[in-house]
């Protein structure tokens, strides 16, 4: 393989992440997709063992090529309150919240995890660069930001038994961290931080280092778990986690507002079902508030739904109706067959004012059986939760498995 | 003798698509050419050994898809290749490449500038909006705002629906984007001053405007607006060279029926009683028709083959107020081998597409500065490509053409006329530029075609060799295109119309003046029409 470090990108189109060599030595398919200017796996051996390494026992995926920032200064908290719909003066040092961010007509440029590391310093890690963003917004704030994408090197590690590997790798007081704790470790050669925290509504966590211990850490979890089934995964498996999970994605449920080129194509918070990230009277402005309360007064346009879909047969890119022939009120945005909660699922969007919790909405499927297409009406029920929301998501301390 | 349904003036790419798509309507038509060879400004020649030349444009994106596709061009030899990328030369010896792909886009803008990284997906997400308004414009005949006709009304509706659409926000940019300089329109995106002259060759090619001058910004979206293939801003080689366009178009133009006459030009549109009623050639001949369709400029137009007095003296005035300013040369070069880049790292394939030398905004102002001198640029901007890297038809074995479009170059040296001896300055002046970046570039040197806009004006006959047939400024677009009351393709006296990049939506090798005019004429016939409709984005 060529050189995949650095600039060379007239050599190669795609950067390999600090984790690739470990990657590549326990590849068996070679089949590889592009996140970020990075390489990165879609499956390493075998998608539905990868998957259940997520929700059985230890699952190692790499999230290198998210955007990751340093935002420090006497101004940080009051910086993050402004860019940031959720009150940020409930985010204690050592807590991590998911959140999105907004433009001006308060349509979500982005969504990702803000980790409050000291009293004056945030990381923001987020799918898309969000390096302007941090630029535009810093006018008028005594802060700093940088971009440690490159610097910092990450996996998520996500499953049943993450916990019991890590006490066995010697992160002592690990069991105490409650979900969306943040904690510093002794690691060789520099802290590392751990923190509560994933992409598949699971207990787990996200490991971050620099990018010289990123062989090592990789190293010690495997030693540390190598009586369970701990897996390096790739993005496939992820993907059916996270869509059990009820998460959204970036281009997938939303296209991200900064991107965006045609008209009311882009999506608000409360559309996304993230009304609860929104705290309009957190008594100061933030970015899209205005629009977010006169969106909140007068009524959104859609509603995210999570949906329970009839039969067996996954409802990709299906156009949603009222009822079986009915209306077309909205369509499906991600499908999976969930294979946990054992059930046929979607994340989709309907038109206002249809998809209330228990209510239900109609799927017209399209499948192909050995080149032969069919077509079959689901209906679909409005979930409150996600398919899948175990209490070990939260519980402290976690079990051992 | 014979009497043609429409005779077309100018065989130009606007003409011979104009004429074929009135043949294909089942019209007797014949189109008028005064060179020997087709083509005007879209045309490839053999003037050194079996090197074949692009002599005026050199790439496509422009050309509407939907006019590709109905006129069969694959079918009549048309093929056209996407290039990826370029680069910009650094005097620091560095440079800025750049790719279609856009992670190593991103990545190598990110090796300069990282905040500029985000700074381009915004300034692409921008030019894709105004991309998106401007595309379905472009096979529409503009409305007369000033008419009460259904049509125009419902043209007009249609463009305030789109106004609608765009939010406030976007439509206040929308509305500054016209009138602002592309320096201005830069700055609100990119910090790195090499990003940003990158950037802003396309503001200033073909246009006697420098990137400080309010307007440029449009001229900007003018080279942006096209597509290969679907891939928006994208650019492509005419396999065979440019020259080829024409070609196709004239099969199909034939195939239908159309007549073609070459060698002499058109010396005048005979006008009787207020109506058309044929031409006379330079050398004498006259041919009737009951149509007469000009793809010449708006000057040559209105003020050469058109009597003053059939034209009236408000078109004569506007006509020779009409901005048509000769601001580029072109540098048309036989090699014996690749020329060498120290700058580009080894391996780096750019070499395959376009590039540029000016790596800051100040540099392009100067060059600019040289033109309003009367002076061509001492450093100018050049937009250099080896189309024979990619495709094989061109050059002998190993050997290549190497194009050279040059900004500025100004239509008269000083106030005086261009002499041989200052048409060579010029060419040996962007020469011994390109050495500057290139040690062994002089040594491959086999033959040079130089084009000031004295060529360019004497051979393609573009009025002072203005590369769009006119300025695209914001006075002389849409409803303004070649001048307000005369944007629908129609001339002053019946029967006359005119079908070149004059009238809307301007310059390029595009085709659609050509096949908006054409769809005007059959309506004005009662035909049913042959042009397509826009295939839209959306
Ligand atoms: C140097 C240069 C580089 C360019 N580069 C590009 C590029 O890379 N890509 C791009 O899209 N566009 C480019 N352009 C612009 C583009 O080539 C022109 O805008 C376009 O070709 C004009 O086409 P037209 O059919 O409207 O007119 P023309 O091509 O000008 O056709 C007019 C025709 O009329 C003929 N004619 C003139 N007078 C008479 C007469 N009295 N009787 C009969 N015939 C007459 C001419 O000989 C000519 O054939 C470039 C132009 C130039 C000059």
């Amino acid at each position: 393989m060529r050189d995949l470090s650095g600039q060379n990108h007239y050599l190669s189109a795609v950067r390999a992440t600090p984790f690739y060599e470990k990657q590549k030595a326990v590849d068996l398919v070679n089949t590889w997709h592009r996140w970020q200017g990075y390489t990165v796996p879609d499956v390493l051996d075998n998608v539905t063992v990868e998957y259940f390494a997520i929700r059985n026992s230890a699952s190692v995926f790499d999230i290198t090529p998210m955007s990751k920032y340093r935002i420090k200064g006497p101004d940080a908290l009051a910086f993050m309150n402004r860019l940031l719909p959720r009150d940020m003066t409930k985010l204690r040092v050592g807590r991590v919240g998911y959140t999105v961010w907004c433009d001006d007509e308060g349509m979500v440029i982005d969504d990702g995890t803000v980790f409050r590391v000291a009293e004056d310093e945030y990381w923001l890690c987020a799918q898309e660069r969000q390096l302007e963003v941090l630029k535009r917004n810093a006018i008028g704030f005594q802060i700093e930001y940088a971009e440690i994408t490159d610097e910092v090197a990450a996996l998520s590690f996500q499953g049943p038994v993450t916990c019991k590997i890590l006490k066995n790798a010697g992160f002592a007081g690990i069991e105490t961290m409650k979900m969306f704790d943040l904690r510093f470790f002794d690691f060789p050669d520099g802290e590392i931080m751990i923190s509560r925290s994933g992409y598949t509504g699971d207990l787990g966590y996200e490991v971050w280092v620099q990018n010289d211990q990123a062989e090592a850490i990789w190293d010690t979890l495997f030693e540390a778990g190598k009586h369970y089934d701990i897996r390096a995964i790739g993005g496939d498996a992820l993907e059916i986690a996270r869509v059990e999970a009820g998460l959204i994605a970036a281009h997938v449920e939303f296209s991200p507002a900064n991107e965006t080129v045609r008209p009311g194509h882009a999506k608000s918070p409360y559309e996304l079902g993230l009304g609860w990230l929104v705290k309009l009277d957190k008594g100061v402005v933030f970015n899209g508030r205005r629009a977010l309360m006169k969106e909140k007064k007068n009524g959104s346009r859609h509603r995210f739904v999570k949906l329970d879909v009839e039969g067996n047969k996954t409802a990709c890119n299906a156009y949603l109706f009222d009822k079986k022939h009915g209306k077309q009120i909205g369509h499906v945005s991600s499908t999976a067959w969930a294979p946990t909660a054992k059930k046929n699922i979607a994340l989709g969007f309907v038109d206002m004012p249809h998809g209330e919790i228990g209510t239900e909405v109609w799927a017209e499927i399209y499948y192909m059986k050995e080149l032969k297409w069919n077509t079959r009406w689901a209906k679909c029920t409005v979930m409150k939760d996600a398919a899948w929301n175990p209490p070990r998501k939260t519980l402290t301390p976690p079990a051992d498995f | 003798m014979k009497k043609y349904d429409v005779i077309v003036v100018g065989a130009g790419h606007n003409g011979l698509t104009n004429g074929a798509f009135l043949a294909k309507a089942g019209l007797d038509v014949l189109v008028i050419e005064k060179n020997d060879y087709i083509g005007g400004a879209t045309v490839s020649r053999n003037l050194h050994k079996d090197w074949k030349y692009s002599n005026c444009s050199y790439v496509c994106s422009l050309f509407r898809p939907e006019i590709y596709r109905d006129l069969n061009l694959a079918k009549h030899g048309l093929q056209v290749v996407t290039y990826n990328g370029g680069f910009t030369l650094t005097e620091g010896g560095d440079y800025l490449g750049s790719y279609n792909d856009h992670e190593r886009m991103r990545r190598e803008i990110y090796r300069h500038s990282p905040v500029d990284v985000d700074a381009y997906d915004r300034f692409g997400t921008e030019m894709a909006k105004w991309c998106r308004f401007i595309r379905p414009m472009l096979l529409r005949t503009p409305p007369d705002p000033t008419s009460f006709k259904f049509r125009d009304l419902d043209e007009l509706a249609f463009l305030a629906k789109k106004f609608g659409e765009l939010g406030s926000k976007d439509l206040h940019d929308f509305m500054r984007f016209f009138t602002i300089s592309v320096a201005d329109y830069l700055d609100q995106f990119f910090t790195s001053d090499l990003v940003k002259a990158h950037k802003a060759g396309s503001g200033i090619i073909g246009t006697g405007l420098g990137p400080m001058s309010p307007g440029s910004a449009y001229v900007m979206l003018h080279h942006y607006m096209g597509d290969v293939d679907g891939s928006m801003g994208a650019w492509g080689f005419a396999r065979g060279g440019m020259g080829s366009i024409a070609t196709a178009l004239c099969g199909a133009f034939q195939e239908y029926g159309g007549e073609l006459r070459t060698g002499s030009g058109v010396d005048k549109i005979l006008v009787t009683n207020g109506r058309v009623r044929g031409v006379v050639l330079e050398n004498g001949d006259e041919i009737q028709a009951d149509r007469v369709v000009s793809n010449l400029d708006a000057k040559r137009t209105f003020l050469q083959i058109l009597d003053p007095k059939d034209a009236g003296e408000k078109v004569v005035k506007a006509a020779k107020r009409f901005k048509i300013r000769g601001s580029s040369g072109k540098l048309n070069i036989a090699l014996n081998g690749v020329p060498e880049f120290p700058a580009l790292p080894k391996g780096s394939r750019l070499i395959h597409g376009d590039f540029h030398i000016v790596d800051n905004m100040e540099a392009y102002e100067r060059a600019y500065d040289d033109w309003k001198d009367g002076r061509f640029s001492k450093n100018p901007y050049i937009d250099a490509l080896i189309p024979t890297l990619t495709d094989p038809t061109m050059a002998p074995e190993g050997k290549h053409f190497m194009s050279v479009f040059v900004q500025y170059c100004p239509p008269s040296v000083n106030g005086r006329e261009w002499t041989d001896e200052l048409v060579k300055e010029f060419g040996d002046n962007v020469i011994d530029h390109i050495a500057k970046y290139s040690p062994n570039f002089k040594d491959l040197i086999e033959h040079v075609e130089v084009r000031t806009p004295r060529e360019i004006e004497n051979e393609a006959g573009l009025t002072q060799g203005n590369i769009f047939h006119g300025e695209l400024t914001l006075d002389q677009l849409m409803f303004n295109r070649p001048f307000p009351g005369y944007a629908q393709y129609r001339g002053p006296v019946n029967g006359m119309y005119m079908c070149g990049s004059s009238t809307h939506p301007g310059g390029g090798v595009m085709a659609a003046p050509g096949a908006n005019a054409a769809r005007e004429i059959l309506m004005d016939m009662k035909l049913s029409t042959t042009v397509p409709e826009d295939a839209s984005d959306d």
